[in-house]
């Protein structure tokens, strides 16, 4: 049951456009037919059992993948074949699932490294490094002191080499290399995957404030219903490589359809029946 | 005791030599490096040229294999085309070195350029041997073509300063170590910049790399004819130094030899480049003075060849299985000791 | 063209291919276990050859003695490899480990020359000279002997690998160490027999290899031509290290007498840049799949 296919606010034309996205692995069928749109300054989450396709759907948009067939369009402007360096230019900003960040480099650096598509120096000017290549390092490393270390509370760790931060740290790391790339939406694979409670919170926070004063729209996988609930605008549903369900996140939360997906077919009383059963056999032997 | 320096600016925290202390070790260097040739005997400057010249060869393949992590056996055949070209151009048209030098390492980076087409599909360990199967493909081409002088190869003439020949190893260290040093600066410098924080994405997450804006292609060329410029403009260097240019000269061992170089001295980073080529030069060099000194050191000469070639072997093996970050990290550990004195950790 | 002549050679060429095939097995049988691409096997070819000259010549073993202990001799020094180097390395990047095989290979090569000095040496006759014919075409008996016993090894190793339980734990060693220890399989057990299997099947090929054309110090460089055929068979398949090696044989054969000798290796490398370029996994490698 489809609620709302569009996210959003007005009639303002959507940033990204998904449509009829499939996507075929051999005989594998990863994505069906998958369309949706994300509006200008939302907070839209993607949600799904394990195995629905999510993160697929992710590398099709980042272009890791190229769908069988189907568009992805980015400002209006057709991306489906669009290689991945230069949607990352265009303003596509991306965080991983498992965290990827460089282990060979320290914190600094790797953020330093989201920026590199907007950046222009060249070999030679590297090698000499005197003229334009100190320039525009300065210039970077002030603009991402100012606004990203600074925002995302880690300048105590702007030195440190990555691969000595506690994961909370490294999501938080991940975070802002993906803010360095100046994105106009922002993918999230998994922000708050493996979180506690406060780190959870505190990335909500950073994703909400991310939105407010940068202007960025965020599109985010997730898996804690709370983050969903209290942050989106929309929510789509994948399973089995399909949207099974889009709307408002209150919407969504009662379809019928959603809930089966999660919990299996049959309704609940029947499965809390069967359960109760098979525990009062087991007591008996 | 140094613990914490402090800086008051970005540009002076990105700076190469950041504390005092370093800028006066580095003065100190200079001034040693400006002092030796006028203090050192004829073979101590002979190891001086041949350290130096295997420093900035190591320096390239640093970039390469240690940064951006693509692993190539192909180095001494990038320092052949380089030798060739230089010699070529030397003997038949007579140009002044300097571009001579350009010259080969332009040739021995279109080389590379050539290599590095393929590496986007073959990755790894393939990408090695492919760059074996370049290092054969070259030797072949330098043997059978009347052109590069065949298996008897080529006799290269001094290279000529304002019409001073440079044919003594201390003409030659003035034009040699100053080569080197501005390509490590150049090593350094790169990275600092978005070029060398690329290469090192590439080899530690190539995938992600792409996604984040880093077109793969492109910037694996551009180590990879960088790396080779690199070894030509160290092989033109060679070719002034040993005057004779012949297929023998780039053999696969020599690759294998920069390839322990620098795993020795640790990759990714240029002080291990450095660090790793004077070990690995000098090595055999004090085992042969030091046989010279034993009581029956005479007899024992004979033995000298086969046991470098042991002792090569087990130095790769020794460094990797006890090491594996090389001479740097050890030297990092000596600095962290004197940094943290009196205290103990 | 003179097909008499073509014949033979491609007959001698499949001959040598099977001895290619041989020491492809050492090498794809450490391949499949452990994941390490075993650079140095052209060396422990050497070695298997000189411990045979060892045996057979220095002490005066007869034949049916000699051959056994070089092929145990090679097996123990099989295992003191993985001991001390490739079990210590494991979990590092795969450049690791082929540089300490790059290492072992020099090593491998000094001694050689320091206890036998690098000439080249003889090993004793024990096949007879009577040549084999087939059809019209002459084939060395050394060849073709050489060529029986690596076609009857490799088929031996094939079925051990299908049909054994142990083939199967060796596929699981490989591709995950840390699953298959808490599936029960003793990893470690697994990798030690794998080095000293591969290291006495390659005893056994330098023994052939040897005896064909006699030994030296320099004879490790038949290991960059099993490189090839591995890489064209597929790094992790047995069957493609029959096909490729025959597939090499045949070719650096035809290369020799067509173009000369100079050109053989030559031929093989070019080959071997067009299936890396073409078909990197080989004819039957297995396809390595890179997830984001």
């Amino acid at each position: 049951m489809e609620t709302n296919p569009q996210g959003g606010h007005g009639n303002a034309p959507p940033l990204l456009q998904i449509d009829g996205i499939t996507l075929t692995f051999g005989g594998v069928r990863a994505l069906s037919d998958v369309g949706f749109s994300v509006a200008a300054g939302s907070v839209t989450a993607i949600i799904g059992p394990n195995g629905a396709g999510k993160t697929s759907l992710f590398n099709t948009v980042s272009g890791f993948y190229r769908p069988t067939c189907g568009q992805v369009r980015f400002k209006g402007q057709d991306i489906t074949h669009l290689s991945a360096p230069k949607r990352a230019k265009l303003g596509l900003g991306r965080s991983f699932q498992n965290i990827a960040l460089f282990r060979g480099m320290t914190v600094l650096d790797n953020i330093k490294l989201g920026r590199h598509a907007h950046l222009k120096t060249n070999v030679l000017d590297a090698l000499f490094y005197l003229g334009r290549a100190r320039r525009e390092e300065a210039e970077l490393r002030a603009d991402i002191e100012e606004r990203i270390i600074d925002f995302l509370e880690i300048d105590h760790i702007r030195h440190a080499p990555v691969s000595a931060l506690p994961y909370g740290l490294q999501k938080r790391v991940e975070m802002a290399r993906a803010l360095a790339m100046q994105p106009e939406i922002l993918l999230l694979d998994e922000p708050v995957a493996g979180m506690n409670r406060e780190e959870t919170e505190d990335m909500a926070r950073f994703i909400l404030d991310v939105r407010e004063e940068w202007g960025v729209t965020v599109l985010m996988v997730e898996h804690d219903m709370g983050m969903v609930m209290d942050l989106s605008d929309h929510v789509v549903v994948l399973n089995f490589g399909q949207v099974i369900a889009q709307g408002t996140p209150v919407a969504v939360q009662g379809d019928p359809e959603v809930i089966r997906a999660y919990l299996g077919s049959g309704d609940v009383g029947d499965l809390r029946r069967r359960l109760h059963a098979g525990l009062a056999a087991r007591e008996a032997v | 005791m140094r613990i914490g320096t402090l800086k008051e600016t970005y540009i002076a925290d990105a700076a190469l030599f950041d504390s005092r202390t370093q800028q006066v070790w580095l003065a100190v260097g200079a001034a040693l490096l400006l002092l030796f040739p006028f203090m050192a005997s004829d073979y101590w400057l002979y190891l001086a040229c041949l350290v130096s010249i295997n420093v900035a060869s190591a320096t390239g393949l640093n970039i390469l294999t240690g940064y951006t992590g693509l692993v190539s056996l192909g180095q001494a055949a990038f320092m052949g085309l380089g030798a060739y070209t230089v010699a070529l151009l030397e003997l038949r048209v007579g140009s002044p070195f300097l571009l001579n030098l350009l010259a080969g390492g332009f040739v021995a980076m279109l080389g590379g350029l050539i290599v590095g087409i393929p590496s986007l599909r073959v990755k790894g360990l393939y990408l090695a041997i492919a760059t074996i199967a370049a290092s054969f493909i070259a030797h072949f081409l330098f043997a059978n073509t009347a052109f590069t002088g065949g298996t008897g190869g080529l006799t290269v003439p001094p290279a000529k300063l304002f019409g001073v020949p440079l044919d003594t190893s201390f003409r030659l260290y003035w034009v040699i170590v100053p080569a080197t040093v501005l390509m490590l600066l150049g090593g350094a410098n790169l990275f600092r910049t978005r070029v060398g924080r690329a290469f090192i994405a590439i080899r530690d997450r190539d995938i992600s790399a792409e996604v984040l804006g880093i077109p793969l292609l492109r910037y694996k060329l551009l180590s990879f004819g960088l790396s080779s410029f690199y070894a030509g403009v160290a092989g033109g260097l060679w070719a002034y130094f040993f005057r004779v240019v012949t297929p023998e000269s780039f053999p696969l061992s020599m690759s294998i030899f920069f390839l322990a170089a620098i795993i020795v001295g640790g990759m990714g980073s240029i002080l291990g480049g450095i660090l790793g080529a004077v070990f690995m030069t000098m090595v055999p060099e004090l085992l042969k003075l030091g046989v010279a000194l034993l009581p029956r050191g005479t007899e024992l000469t004979v033995f000298l060849s086969p046991v470098r070639t042991v002792l090569f072997g087990l130095l790769i093996i020794g460094f990797l299985v006890f090491e594996p970050h090389g001479l740097a990290e050890v030297w990092r550990r000596i600095r962290r000791f004197f940094h943290l004195w009196p205290f103990r950790n | 063209m003179d097909w008499a002549y073509l014949f033979e050679i491609s007959l001698t060429g499949i001959a040598s291919g099977g001895l290619y095939a041989l020491a492809a097995l050492a090498f794809v049988m450490v391949y499949k276990a452990t994941k390490v691409v075993n650079i140095a096997i052209g060396e422990m070819l050497m070695i298997g050859a000189y411990l045979f000259f060892t045996f057979a010549v220095t002490f005066a073993f007869p034949l049916w003695l000699a051959v056994p202990a070089a092929v145990l001799a090679a097996g123990l020094l099989g295992a003191v490899i993985e001991r001390s180097m490739i079990r210590p390395l494991l979990g590092e990047p795969p450049i690791s480990v082929f540089m300490v095989m790059v290492g072992l290979s020099s090593v491998l090569v000094g001694l050689v020359e320091l206890i036998w000095t690098a000439d080249q040496r003889r090993l004793p006759d024990f096949v007879s000279n009577t040549p084999i014919m087939i059809g019209d075409a002459f084939l060395a008996p050394k060849v073709f002997y050489g060529a029986l016993v690596a076609v009857v090894l490799i088929a031996v190793v094939l079925l051990v690998f299908r049909y054994w339980r142990g083939g199967v734990a060796l596929r699981a060693t490989a591709s995950d160490p840390a699953a298959a220890y808490s599936m029960g399989i003793n990893v470690p057990r697994v990798f030690s027999l794998t080095w000293v299997a591969s290291a006495m099947i390659a005893a056994v090929s330098g023994i052939i290899v040897g005896s064909i054309g006699g030994i030296s110090s320099s004879m490790g460089v038949f290991g960059l031509s099993v490189l090839v055929v591995v890489i064209v068979g597929g790094l992790d398949s047995v069957l493609g290290a029959l096909v490729g090696g025959l597939l090499i044989g045949l070719v650096e054969a035809l290369a020799g007498a067509f173009l000369g000798g100079e050109y053989k290796l030559l031929v093989t490398f070019i080959v071997l840049v067009l299936v890396l370029m073409i078909r990197p996994y080989g004819l039957f490698g297995t396809h390595e799949i890179e997830r984001l």
